[in-house]
């Protein structure tokens, strides 16, 4: 257990440390976060009414599109090289791998996020009618949801030729459920016309099964040619 | 490190292939390899381009499942438990671009529980590079990336050393220099298997030459001199030459 926390620390450390020389992922993400937010104040002009009951779905959806773009690049520096062989010659076990990207990801979407979020806020005119705070657990679990499945899904179409069109295709009919719950519970404490109760609770179980479904997988995924 | 917990015996192989065949496809890049490989001497896999030279390496190394057939490392068939006592160097170097030389070995050695800055910092020096360089590996010449790919492939001190082409774009003194690397190491235990087509290098370090055709193993000899003209003479099977299994 401690190898295993030891090796997805130093996994961890080394993507965060490549990612802060490059900003590659970040980069991206904010550029295209940002179109969104632009292009969707520019189509929709709704009044704060309309906004707190579309906000849900605008923001997951941008946050998705960009998040798709981050989990792209996630194994392309493993790929180059060839390093990921390095990773499989050694004894290292292949769950150190995936929660040290899965983490990784989930701290980059999450800068995204907060980084976005006040853009949203003020393009959009949003004020919570529930309680707001809320919003936080329901970023995290939402966010986890996405980044879980992601990295995964991009780690099983890195052989494939097209991935950056594979990635989506797997990605997203798999997150449906999760993408609903985060939509209707930010909905829900947005316009507090319902309890986000049931829908936090979703994205929970969701979390759990896919979470553990992947890292059971992941060695077969590694291992892989 | 060092210290394997297998009950290997000194005078047994360390490594045996059995009848390995591997197939892409339809293409089959190994065609039935046999042979035992003592532990403590040095092997120059020699071979045309597509003779099958890297898929062995690699399956050997585990990173390659073979079709069919059995590799069996210090006595274990299962070749993850065996895997912190091989050490793999490729064609691509195997490193991260972006970082230094010291901050790829620091990574790796994690990844075999050792997280020793004086280990990183001895096999830096040993292949003949400086740990102190701050450049990312990026911005080597080949010759050094080569050199610290081997540092990589040295660094948890393995038994078995599996180098693929170590010596292409380094030039004739470093790779001498790393010749003489390999051959003390050898006289230390290793066990170290060399893909190069730079078989002149090799020709007063190795113990034996090990030719590749067509996915087999055609000729092992003590001597480049006669590896070459048993190579000569071979003449494969009419079916032996097809890439194609049934």
């Amino acid at each position: 257990m401690s190898l295993i926390s030891n090796i997805t620390a130093a996994t961890l450390a080394k993507d965060i440390r490549l990612e802060w020389r490059s900003k590659d992922a970040i980069n991206s993400m904010l550029f295209f976060g940002l179109l969104v937010v632009v292009v969707f104040s520019f189509a929709f002009d709704p009044i704060a009414e309309e906004s707190r009951r579309i906000a849900g779905g605008l923001v997951w959806v941008a946050f998705l599109f960009a998040a798709v773009v981050a989990l792209n690049q996630t194994w392309a520096r493993e790929v180059r090289n060839q390093v990921l062989d390095a990773y499989r010659v050694s004894p290292a076990p292949a769950n150190s791998l995936f929660l040290a990207k899965a983490l990784g990801n989930f701290l980059f979407v999450i800068v995204m996020e907060v980084l976005m979020t006040p853009l949203f806020i003020v393009f959009y005119k949003l004020r919570a009618l529930g309680p707001a705070w809320m919003l936080a657990p329901i970023a995290v679990l939402g966010t986890w949801a996405l980044v879980v499945n992601g990295t995964f899904f991009a780690a099983m179409s890195l052989r494939t030729r097209a991935r950056e069109i594979m990635l989506p295709l797997l990605l997203f009919p798999i997150s449906l459920p999760a993408i609903l719950a985060m939509v209707r519970a930010t909905t829900a404490i947005l316009t507090a016309d319902e309890p986000a109760k049931f829908w936090i609770v979703l994205l929970i179980a969701y979390d759990v099964v896919f979470t553990t479904a992947c890292l059971l997988l992941f060695e077969t995924v590694l291992q892989a040619e | 490190m060092t210290d394997s917990k297998s009950s290997h015996h000194p005078n047994t192989p360390i490594v045996v292939v059995t009848d390995l065949v591997k197939q892409f496809g339809r293409f089959a890049a190994l065609r039935g390899v046999t042979g035992a490989f003592e532990a403590g001497r040095l092997y120059a896999v020699l071979g045309d381009n597509g003779a099958g030279k890297t898929t062995l390496l690699r399956a050997v190394a585990g990173l390659t499942h073979p079709t069919r057939g059995s590799i069996s490392i210090l006595g274990s068939v299962a070749l993850r438990s065996v895997s912190s006592q091989i050490g793999y160097m490729a064609h691509p170097s195997l490193l991260y671009d972006e970082m230094s030389g010291m901050e790829n070995l620091r990574y790796f050695s994690h990844l075999y529980g050792i997280a020793n800055e004086e280990r990183c910092r001895q096999v830096i020096r040993l292949v003949g590079l400086d740990p102190e360089l701050a450049r990312p590996v990026g911005q080597y010449s080949q010759g050094m990336r080569q050199r610290m790919s081997l540092a990589r492939a040295l660094l948890h001190d393995p038994k078995i050393l599996l180098l693929d082409e170590p010596f292409s774009n380094v030039d004739v003194s470093s790779g001498r220099e790393m010749v003489k690397l390999l051959a003390q190491m050898r006289d230390a235990g290793k066990t170290i298997f060399v893909v190069t087509h730079q078989s002149a290098l090799l020709e007063s370090a190795a113990d034996e030459f090990v030719w590749m055709q067509a996915g087999q193993i055609v000729r092992r000899t003590p001597k480049l001199e006669g590896a070459l003209l048993a190579f000569a003479d071979w003449k494969p099977e009419t079916e032996s030459r097809k890439p194609d299994l049934p």
